[in-house]
Formats: C-alpha cells, structure tokens, sequence
C-alpha cells in the first residue's frame, strides 16, 4: 500500500468519523446563540473557537462535514446511477445510432461550463441541498458514462464476451454479468475524484448562497459568513478552508492511491 | 481538413441550438411572473396585463424564443426590464472585467504551470518532481475562493499592497490591473495545478516514444530530445485542456467575483436573478456558453491544422 492510500484514507475516514459522530453528539447545540462569547479564539472551552453568533466552531465543521460528505455522495450516485448504464449501453450498440446521441449528449453538457448551470439551476428552483445535489449530479452523468464507455468498448472485443454471445446471452446480461464487473475497479477511482470535486463544488454554491440554507450547517456558508471578518478574526475564515482542503485532498490521495492499488493500468479521466 | 472543419462546423450549430432551448425553458421555468413583480403588489391587474404585453411576455413560448434568438444574432440581445437598458450595454461593461480577468487567469496559469510541468518530467522522481507534484495537489484541493480570501488577507490588510476588492475601470489601466491581480491569481491556482500534471504526464507519455530513442541514437542530449521534439507533441493533450479550462475560468470568474466585488457578469447575473430581469439571465448564459462552445471549436480546429492524425480520427 502505498503513502498516498494510506494519508487518503485516513484524512477520508476522520472527516466520514466527524461526519458519523454528528448524528449523536457535537460539543454544542449548532443553533445555540452566544453573543457575549462570540469571536473566541481556539482553544479553552471552544476547542476552535467560535463565530460571530457565539456558536462553536468545532460543532458547525461536525455539521457541514455532514452536509458536504451527503451531497457530494448522493450526486456521485446520481452520476454513475445513469451515466454507467447510459455508457454500457452506448458500448453494447457501438456505432449506432443510439451511441452517437449518448455520446452527442454527453458533449453537450461538458460545453456548459458547469457551474454557471448550477447556479441556474439553483437560482429557478431555489436554492437548497437537493438542488446542489441535482446540479453537482448532472454533470457527473456525462463524466461516467464516457469513462464507462470507453472502457467497455475494448472489452467487447475479447474472447470471454464472445463466448458469452455463443453462450446466447442477450448484450444487457453480457453487460451486466461481465463488462460491469470487469471495470468496477475504474468506476471506484472515478467516483473517488467526483465526490471529491462534489464537495468542492458544494461548498462554492453554499458560498455564494445557492446551497445547503440555514439552519443546516455549510462550509461553503461559514466561509461566506467569515468574510467580512477575516481581518477580525481569521480563525474564522481559516478553519472551514482547511476542512474542505482537507477533505478534497484526502479524497484525490486516496483515489490516486486505490488507482495504484487495484490496477496500475487503468487511467483517469480528470479535468 | 475542409470536410473535418464543415463537420466540426455542423456539430457546434446543433451545440449552440441545444444549448439555447435548454437555456431559454429552464429561465421560462423560474416561479413568478416578472411583469407582476415589477409592479409590486399593489398593482391593478389591467396595469399588469399592459406591461406584460409590452414586455412580449403575452406571446406564445416559440414566438419569444424565436425573437430571443433572432435578436441575439443580430447583436440585439433585448431590453433589459429593470436596468430599461439594452442588455448589450450592460452585457458591454462588465464583459471588460469578466474576460480580461479570465485571460489574466489564464496567461498566469501557463507562465507558472509549464515550467513547472516541463521541470517534473525532465527531472522524474528527482525531489523538485515531488515537491511540485505535492503542490500540485494541494493547488488541486483548495477552494479558489478561499484562496482568494487567504490573498485578501495577507496582501490586502495585513501587507496593503492592494485594494480588497472593486475595480476601479480601465481609465487608469495599471491601477486596473492591479485590482485584477488578486483575483486573477485565485482563479488561476487550481488551473495551474491541473495543467502542471498533464503538461509533466503528457511529457513523460512522449518521452517513451519511439522517436525519442531514435533522436537519442542520433546524438542528441536528452535535453535536447525534450525541447525539440517532445514537448511539441505533448502540446497537443495540453491544449485542448486550456481549452477546456477556459470555461472554467469564466464560471470561476463568477465567483471570484463575488470575493473582491467586481462590476463583472457575474454580479449581473446574480442581481438579475433576484430582480426576475429573465432576459438578462438568458443572454448573459447563452453568452458564456457560446464563448466556452466557440474556444473548443477553434481549439479542436487548431490542432486538426496541427495533427493531421486528429483528422482521419474525428
């Protein structure tokens, strides 16, 4: 195993910890204000101080930890819920047709630069998490089904798949049964990078105030909320910087460490 | 290369046209009618029924898309509700902070990553490669915005050497540049950083080739054989991802923007969106979708012209 699995894994599992220990304890009530102690510094009984509002720090990075690892993860599973499918069917009818609009499609949506779609999309139907998740997960769509695609494409041409047509199996069974399978591998370091991009991309829409709204706790939304303050106290500004940092580095170590890992020859498509 | 070219060519009209349906329903979707929030809700519901009609608003779906778009390709790009401005005029000032703070993006982002990638591949392994292969993914990691706040806070108030924001327009282009140097090196940082590991993988992808052995049998340095002929075919893979890049850039912008409060298409967009001026909202998306669609095209046109090989592929 190498260096970077071992540092990616462990910054994924403290934050996921935080994340986990949320649901069942944080040092304080998020929504529990406390103006006399407000700005505090870390340290003392705030152990990374608290905001403007008095509330405790450690408590909202607990929280948006929560927010951030949910979305990023439920658009990740919207990505490669259809994108797989959509690019195991483009490779099963290569050439036709139907594979051309998949793949037309799919050029369609990496021209729109994304974000400014996900602020669209977020500015019609309001802005909340389950439209961050929705913008964030449409344009993981195109990103599976092109890389699912392009590595079931080579191995329609072996032998095993062959044997499975002589065999009678309908091109849906044979990708199911033994492309699927034969490119998890891949689809994992993928969806790695994605949610670590997810998260990235969540907190820029909470932070311009298209994401998560209160009182749900949001890196994005603490960075925004700390910017008029930088100057007063810059623990505030830093600490949800260094979370999300933390978090999206943690993910990309660990995704270049299971890529190494699980096969040294798969490659990556990453933008 | 013609044929190439006129395929291209087919593929970026349906782009655009797709791109404009998409656009012009998702806005016809937002909840509210404009002409009724305009008014307030005082207003009589005859007062209403005659700003709709003024506004187009009475027309049916196709006829104000066709109109829209029409518009657009003459250079009309309608009139804006609230501003009671040609969204051209508006779409016209602040372009000249949204682009030019995207090119500053960009001219920074290859001064720094091309050296830094061609110096990882030449020298492999070697500690300069980890050392810049580590900050790469940490430039890779980092929210640009907060970056942008880190800049405001050591350079802005705590050093003063710039402004934290606001722009001063081009009347005075140095100051002007100034006030877009933080907020260019922001944006560029992630950028760079992406660029840096295609340019060094793409580089060590060509330095196993063939040719290369081949130009080191002649004779040449090892240095040599890079200069000359790898890294003119590792640009290949690294153009297109500036392409690429671009876009992001532009909707970057957009919230690089909102850090240092530049006048900019972002800021437009924002404040349209709130007012409901739904025309703006349109053009000023259909504008960054069209440029980002445009830059691909000629990129991809560009190393077609370069690679003949791309060609015959396409």
């Amino acid at each position: 195993m190498s260096r970077n699995l071992i540092i990616g894994a462990g910054l994924t599992l403290f934050f996921t910890a935080l994340a986990a220990l949320s649901f069942l304890w944080t040092p304080y009530d998020i929504e529990l204000l406390d103006i006399p102690n407000r700005l505090m510094t870390p340290g003392g009984a705030h152990l990374l101080g608290t905001d403007h509002f008095g509330r405790d720090i450690l408590s909202m990075i607990m929280m948006g930890a929560r927010t951030s690892i949910a979305v990023a993860l439920v658009a990740v599973g919207i990505g490669m819920g259809l994108g797989v499918p959509l690019g195991l069917w483009a490779a099963a009818r290569h050439g036709s047709l139907l594979d051309d609009l998949i793949m037309r499609g799919n050029d369609l949506v990496f021209a729109f630069p994304s974000l400014v779609i996900a602020i669209l999309i977020t500015a019609v139907f309001g802005p909340s998490a389950i439209n961050a998740i929705i913008a964030i997960g449409i344009f993981n769509i195109p990103v599976f089904a092109r890389l699912t695609r392009s590595a079931a494409l080579p191995l329609w041409e072996r032998d095993f798949i062959r044997a499975a047509r002589v065999c009678g199996k309908s091109s849906a069974r044979i990708s199911a049964e033994h492309i699927l399978p034969n490119i998890t591998n891949l689809m994992i370091v993928q969806g790695t990078i994605q949610f670590s991009l997810g998260i990235l991309a969540e907190a820029a829409l909470s932070y311009i105030g298209l994401g998560a709204q209160p009182p749900t706790a949001s890196w994005g939304r603490m960075l925004a909320d700390a910017q008029t303050l930088v100057s007063l106290a810059p623990h505030v500004a830093l600490i949800p910087g260094f979370a999300i940092l933390l978090t999206v580095l943690g993910l990309n170590l660990l995704g270049d460490g299971l890529r190494d890992w699980l096969d040294p020859k798969i490659r990556v498509v990453r933008t | 290369m013609i044929r190439y070219a006129l395929g291209r060519f087919a593929s970026l009209v349906i782009s655009l046209i797709v791109a404009s349906i998409v656009i012009f329903a998702v806005v016809e979707v937002i909840p509210g009618d404009p002409a009724a929030f305009m008014l307030g809700v005082n207003a009589r519901p005859d007062t209403i029924a005659a700003l709709r009609a003024e506004m187009g608003l009475d027309q049916p779906l196709i006829a104000r898309y066709l109109s829209w778009v029409g518009g657009m390709m003459q250079g009309d790009f309608g009139m804006s509700w609230t501003y009671k401005t040609p969204v051209a005029d508006l779409i016209g000032d602040r372009v000249w902070v949204s682009l030019p703070l995207a090119i500053y993006a960009l001219i920074l982002s290859t001064i720094v990553a091309f050296p830094a990638g061609i110096y990882a591949a030449s020298r492999r392994g070697s500690a300069g490669d980890t050392a810049i292969m580590g900050a790469t993914q940490l430039g890779v990691a980092i929210p640009n915005f907060w970056f942008a706040m880190i800049l405001v806070l050591i350079f802005a108030i705590n050093l003063r050497w710039f402004s934290a924001g606001g722009f001063p327009g081009w009347g005075n282009p140095l100051a002007a540049i100034k006030a877009l140097t933080l907020p260019a090196v922001a944006l560029a940082l992630p950028q760079a950083a992406i660029l840096a590991r295609v340019m060094r993988s793409s580089l060590l992808d060509m330095l196993g080739e063939d040719f290369i052995r081949t130009a080191r049998a002649k004779g040449l340095t090892r240095r040599q054989a890079l200069w000359r002929h790898a890294l003119r075919n590792a640009l290949i893979p690294v153009l297109t991802i500036i392409g690429l890049q671009f876009s992001f850039l532009l909707a970057g912008g957009i919230i690089i923007e909102q850090v240092f409060f530049l006048p900019g298409l972002g800021r437009l967009i924002f404040q349209s969106i709130s007012a409901r001026d739904l025309i703006v909202v349109e053009s000023v998306v259909m504008l960054l979708v069209f440029t980002v669609i445009m830059v691909n095209f000629i990129v991809d046109l560009t190393y077609a012209a370069v690679d003949p090989r791309l060609r015959v592929r396409a």
